[in-house]
């Protein structure tokens, strides 16, 4: 399999009164070609700003990369500048953000939104262009697409902008979508329509999408392949049949039992205790420790690496150490 | 036999909407039709998606807005019209939790304060009283008098909605009306304040409205579900009996539209065309025949009303169910 996209040990960090607050601390995974992955994890683990990472979208803020590397088709972006970023984003990756009104202008026509990265990737000319728009619009089930593109965001309803979203990031036929949470504030038989759809989009141009949410309920149904973050790290990352199937990192494992499946009788949910750390005050050794059930002395001391266990899969635990005999005597 | 707690009948609200100082004044109609009751002991939930009145109707059982239509049985006593001064044994009795643990705490009190609200309200307790039974609900919710004299910023979601639970149990009410209480909650926490909903229950012999747009959770909590549709309820009846069995096409696509964390279960669903139409220019007829995939002649003209399903207590509105 072709690897589209390699992160590699990418660290992010913020700048806040002269101090250099980490958050992304050496996150690791990669894309296939014409592969879904997910990234989950729970509010603040840092599966946004990898995505934002990737993008080097930190315009207006003090992010910026400290370490690792992001591979896209065999190119280094890890310090391409902000003039070369621009040809690449919106052409060859793109992006769906999670509120569809805000990510649109409100003050502009649909048409001319569209139009955009058009004009600015492709080499159509006015006519072309507008008629691309119609096609891709038509695409991704935009009812009276000729009108609509004379019509303003907030004459639409919440479906219906995600849906312009996602054709405004498909219009320059990226290779890598990235859609953060695309679906968490759509109602569920609406979200039913945008996963579907973009499943079908995604089966017809054989693109390769990095999902990130946190709805294991959506992993399950449009992944290929899952990476776990915690804390500013990917803690497990393997195929989605194996993840639900035998869990191995002990987060991974009470983010599966935390969910309500429907048709499961359970009395108790299984939880996980405490919450979530804070980036300015993150405990020492393995960051879960203080929330694990199995953390043995070591946990607390010193944090584990990623362990290859066969077939894909990766966890960062110590359990699975080379070792750990000693550790879990 | 439970005794029932809270009986509905008939209830509607509509809201008039103004467009300017010239436009035509219209109304939203938010809560069209909606009787449900709930036994002691029990939850009752209300599901559905955005904008089809599930909130509203918790509103207007716990009198934070008064009905345009209907009776209100709380307790045996009728509620729907009372005025405000009359409503104060209604408020001990029926307590709310929130959906945004963030807005619903006011920043400017300690947490002791905000959870002694209710007691300097209703109650003539020394403020010594009041600290003992603060401290003592702190505990029953999993926190420790330690965290009473902070600021409800210090704290974590799931713990700031420990804290409106506190603040909902203090008066010992009967009834809980819980609106969305752990959408905005990452699972591992949800799942925390959910079992923590149930040993409460089970304590307090408490009695829960939950409403909730989540059907996995709704399955977790409840003993009975109505499920609403622009403002009515189109289908109700016991948990069991709703999820193995829907008869109303709503029911069944919502059923169908819920992500399975299972990738073994990927399966064809029913996706629901279009969207949901505006509730102040409702579809005539059955307000779902605009998207219901098995939409007749009569169902665009005549509304369905509840008939009864095989089953005890199992309800539907649909043309479909004989």
């Amino acid at each position: 399999m072709e690897k589209l996209l390699q992160v590699n040990q990418l660290e992010t960090q913020f700048t806040k009164d002269k101090e250099k607050l980490k958050i992304l601390r050496g996150v690791s995974f990669h894309i296939n070609k014409g592969e879904v992955l997910g990234l989950v994890g729970e509010s603040g683990c840092g599966k946004s700003l990898t995505s934002l990472s990737i993008m080097k979208l930190f315009k207006g803020t003090s992010g910026e990369i400290a370490g690792g590397r992001i591979v896209f088709k065999g190119e280094d972006l890890t310090h391409r500048s902000e003039r070369e970023m621009r040809k690449i984003r919106g052409k060859q990756m793109a992006m769906i953000f999670q509120e569809p009104m805000t990510s649109l202008n409100p003050v502009m026509k649909i048409g001319e939104q569209l139009l955009e990265p058009i004009r600015l990737h492709l080499d159509l000319n006015e006519k072309q262009a507008k008629e691309h728009v119609i096609y891709i619009l038509k695409k991704v089930g935009i009812p009276r697409a000729e009108e609509i593109i004379y019509e303003f965001p907030h004459q639409l309803s919440g479906g219906m902008r995600q849906r312009i979203m996602i054709a405004m990031a498909m219009s320059c036929n990226p290779q890598l979508l990235i859609a953060d949470e695309p679906t968490t504030a759509l109602d569920v038989t609406i979200q039913a329509q945008i996963l579907e759809l973009m499943k079908q989009l995604q089966k017809e141009e054989g693109m390769s999408v990095l999902l990130i949410t946190h709805d294991l309920g959506v992993v399950a149904e449009m992944c290929d392949r899952v990476a776990v973050m915690y804390a500013g790290r990917v803690v497990e990352e393997a195929n989605v049949f194996d993840l639900f199937e035998s869990p191995k990192h002990p987060y991974t494992k009470g983010l599966i039992g935390s969910v309500p499946k429907i048709g499961q009788r359970k009395d108790k949910l299984t939880s996980i205790k405490g919450n979530v750390p804070d980036p300015s005050n993150m405990p020492k050794g393995c960051k879960f420790a203080p929330r694990c059930n199995d953390a043995k002395a070591i946990c607390f001391e010193e944090e584990p690496n990623a362990t290859d266990l066969g077939n894909g899969r990766m966890c960062s635990c110590w359990m699975f150490e080379e070792g750990r005999e000693n550790v879990y005597a | 036999m439970p005794e029932t707690l809270l009986k509905i009948n008939g209830l509607k609200k509509s809201f008039t909407l103004q467009g300017g100082m010239f436009a035509k004044k219209r109304s939203l109609k938010a809560v069209h039709e909606v009787s449900f009751s709930i036994d002691e002991g029990t939850t009752y939930s209300l599901v559905g998606e955005s904008g089809c009145g599930k909130s509203t109707t918790g509103r207007l059982i716990s009198r934070l807005l008064t009905p345009s239509h209907g009776e209100i049985w709380i307790d045996g006593e009728e509620v729907s019209q009372k005025k405000e001064s009359q409503l104060k044994s209604i408020r001990k009795k029926v307590q709310m939790i929130f959906q945004d643990p963030y807005a619903s705490l006011n920043p400017r009190m300690k947490v002791r304060e905000i959870i002694a609200e209710p007691l300097v309200i209703h109650t003539k307790l020394s403020k010594l009283e009041r600290n003992r039974l603060v401290n003592e609900i702190l505990e029953v919710v999993g926190l420790t008098e330690h965290h009473a004299d902070r600021y409800a910023h210090e704290f974590s979601g799931g713990q700031r909605q420990r804290i409106g639970i506190a603040r909902a149990l203090i008066m010992k009410p009967k009834l809980i009306i819980a609106d969305e209480p752990v959408s905005a909650l990452d699972v591992s926490i949800q799942s925390q304040i959910l079992n923590l909903l149930k040993d409460l229950q089970t304590e307090f012999n408490l009695t829960y409205l939950f409403i909730s747009h989540d059907l996995s959770v709704v399955e977790h909590i409840s003993d009975s579900i109505g499920v609403m549709y622009l403002g009515t309820i189109v289908e109700s009846g016991p948990k069991d009996v709703i999820f193995s069995n829907p008869q109303h096409p709503y029911t069944k696509a919502l059923l169908s539209s819920v992500p399975v964390p299972d990738p073994r279960l990927r399966r064809e669903r029913i996706v629901l065309q279009g969207d949901l139409p505006s509730p102040v220019n409702p579809p005539s007829g059955c307000r779902f025949h605009t998207r219901c995939p098995a939409c007749m002649d009569i169902c665009r003209t005549v509304e369905p009303e509840m008939k009864k399903v095989l089953a005890d207590d199992h309800f539907a509105a649909c043309h479909l169910v004989n």
